[in-house]
């Protein structure tokens, strides 16, 4: 970082998500906490997810698989044989990235509707698999030993301590996509969303590149799966491999803008700001699914692009701010 | 023997449920194969297909039988709806755009339904007899429901294969760009396509609906078993899905007979990516 000027596209997000953090702990008040780290979740997890649908261009429907397996195995680790939470987050993570290199060669062969079929169904064979899991606990799922918090201070200090995890791991994920956004490796990407043919002629190894971006993008969802069954303290197939929480992710990155760094940031405060208000107000409460789906009608019709995306077509001055 | 004797008893039943999947992955396919969009509405389409029934029937005591071609023309409009609002302007634009659109069009159905309807099942109590073949029982409904089906299929295939809109779906869909210079007025072909997609939908729900309990949430299931279906029997091939079904029908009835029935979905997801992987054009189609 010699020169700071070339990276405040950085700064942003950066600044954005320290404002998030800071507005609980200065605060001090537990309900803003949780709700800050709903949000947190959604930005990891939106972040990662941009870094293959938006850089990459392949729409990817079952993201969540990631954080579902890495969750599991992350639990498994953590519950039955005694682990402690951050061995188990790394466990986790690497789990999910294992799936994701061994699933991404085969996979990624296939293009644009074929491969988001193919990630749909991969979601719900790996829910289908762990509900059958004896290992796993089956459809009952696993449910941690309150004595597992004992060792981090208590049941209150151990949530205390996953929102500064959770505030980690979003650091990472903005970190790791921004390092990407501006490598030669993410250039290549940004080729292959293009024309992957004329990627590949132009010497961009697109096979390898692919699979990688799938496995970057698989690690920290699988960390943020361990982190969050930790924290609940249960984990369970239905709740783990949740189809409609692949599609809002995909909602949050339309909305704030594929492609960018700010992007999924934008796009994952304004969602799930938006839900907590419908889910809360007496009008909206019942038809809440119904607002969120017009306004994603009218987003993907009208502003394709996204905020962040609209806002650089719109003022070519702010490209170098946002990126 | 007492596995085959099991076998024998759920075969058929596998065998009827599997004509009503695959008019529902026919209607996806069709849609698919003309317009290349993945219609993610359709399975709260076939539950307000189901509901469809439930409403002729209980509320205003029309023969569900009667009823289901009622329930076929709401669906037919409510497809050229859909189309007109949300897919008429995403149709060139890149798969997500497309997938997305269809997408929010599920979300206001279900969320409307739940506030409607809520999520408690619904049943639609109608009795067509039963009668017995060999070892196994079989019930009334399901024997209707597959002639329907099978009704359905044929008058797509007329229509597809000797009218002149039927026509001039095939050539949009073999290439777009050429009908239109031939003169086929393609907006209106695709609003028709995707209509009659979701027409054979709603059918699929109408006819589901006289023998299981369902919700407006039902449809989602019997959506991914479409996504199934019309992979194994080739993404846009309408005769394919009608195959794809009943193999889908016949594995559900078979599995059961050798495992837990907490395996069916393992094994029919694991195929289904396997078939995406390996033969994308599904196991009728002409090879890649």
């Amino acid at each position: 970082m010699k020169n700071w000027r070339n990276h405040i596209g950085l700064l942003i997000p950066l600044l954005v998500v320290i404002g998030m953090v800071l507005w609980p702990v200065l605060t001090g008040n537990v309900s803003n906490r949780e709700i800050v780290f709903t949000i947190l979740k959604a930005i990891a997890l939106a972040s990662s997810l941009n870094i293959l649908l938006g850089y990459t261009g392949y729409v990817n429907f079952g993201s969540i698989v990631f954080y579902g397996f890495g969750g599991y195995v992350g639990l498994y680790f953590l519950s039955e044989q005694g682990w402690s939470i951050w061995a188990s987050l790394l466990v986790g993570g690497i789990a999910a990235g294992l799936l994701a290199f061994t699933l991404g060669k085969a996979i990624l062969r296939l293009r644009g509707a074929y491969f988001a079929l193919a990630t749909i169904g991969i979601n719900e064979a790996m829910k289908a698999l762990v509900n059958n899991l004896e290992v796993f606990g089956g459809p009952i799922g696993m449910t941690l030993n309150f004595s597992v918090y004992k060792a981090y201070g208590g049941a209150a200090k151990a949530l205390e301590m996953s929102f500064y995890i959770m505030a980690g791991l979003t650091f990472a994920a903005i970190i790791v996509s921004y390092i990407i956004r501006i490598s030669k490796f993410g250039l290549g990407l940004l080729a292959i969303r293009e024309n992957e043919d004329a990627a590949e002629v132009m010497g961009v190894d697109a096979p390898n590149a692919k699979t990688w971006a799938y496995v970057i993008s698989a690690i920290i969802p699988g960390m943020v799966g361990v982190l969050f069954f930790f924290k609940n303290g249960n984990v369970e197939p239905h709740v783990a491999f949740p189809l409609h929480s692949s599609v809002e992710l995909l909602v949050m990155v339309m909305l704030g803008g594929q492609g960018t760094v700010l992007g999924p940031i934008l796009g994952a405060i304004a969602y799930q700001g938006m839900r907590g208000y419908f889910v809360t107000s007496d009008f909206f409460k019942d038809i809440q699914l119904s607002v969120s789906g017009v306004l994603l009608l009218l987003i993907v019709l009208f502003i394709p692009a996204g905020a962040v995306g609209w806002l650089r077509q719109r003022f070519p001055t702010l490209r170098r701010v946002l990126v | 023997m007492q596995q085959l004797n099991l076998l024998l008893t759920s075969l058929p039943d596998g065998i009827l449920l599997g004509f009503v999947y695959g008019i529902a992955a026919m209607g996806l396919t069709l849609i698919w194969g003309v317009m290349n969009v993945i219609n993610l509405s359709h399975g709260p389409i076939i539950a307000l297909g189901m509901f469809g029934t439930y409403f002729l029937f209980i509320q205003l005591g029309i023969n569900p039988y009667l009823g289901l071609f009622l329930v076929a023309l709401l669906g037919l409009l409510l497809g050229v709806f859909i189309y007109i609002v949300a897919v008429q302007r995403v149709i060139d634009a890149p798969h997500l755009s497309s997938l997305l659109a269809t997408f929010s069009v599920s979300m206001i159905i279900i969320g409307i339904g739940t506030a409607v309807l809520t999520t408690s099942p619904y049943n639609v109590d109608f009795n067509m007899g039963s009668f017995r073949l060999g070892s196994t029982t079989i019930l009334g409904t399901r024997l209707i429901a597959a002639f329907f089906a099978f009704l359905f299929t044929g008058g797509l295939y007329l229509f597809l294969y000797k009218t002149q809109p039927g026509k001039f779906i095939r050539a949009v869909a073999n290439n777009r760009a050429a009908a239109e210079l031939m003169g086929v007025p393609s907006n209106r072909i695709l609003a028709l396509s995707f209509g009659i997609g979701t027409m054979l939908a709603a059918v699929s729900g109408a006819l589901i609906a006289t023998f299981f309990p369902f919700n407006i949430l039902s449809g989602g299931s019997y959506e991914l078993k479409s996504f199934v279906i019309v992979v194994i029997g080739g993404l846009g091939n309408p005769i394919g899905a009608l195959l794809g079904g009943l193999i889908l029908g016949v594995l559900e009835g078979m599995i059961p007979a050798f495992m837990e029935t907490s395996w069916v979905p393992v094994i029919e997801y694991a195929l289904f990516v396997v078939i995406l992987l390996v033969r994308p054009n599904g196991l009728f189609g002409a090879k890649p």
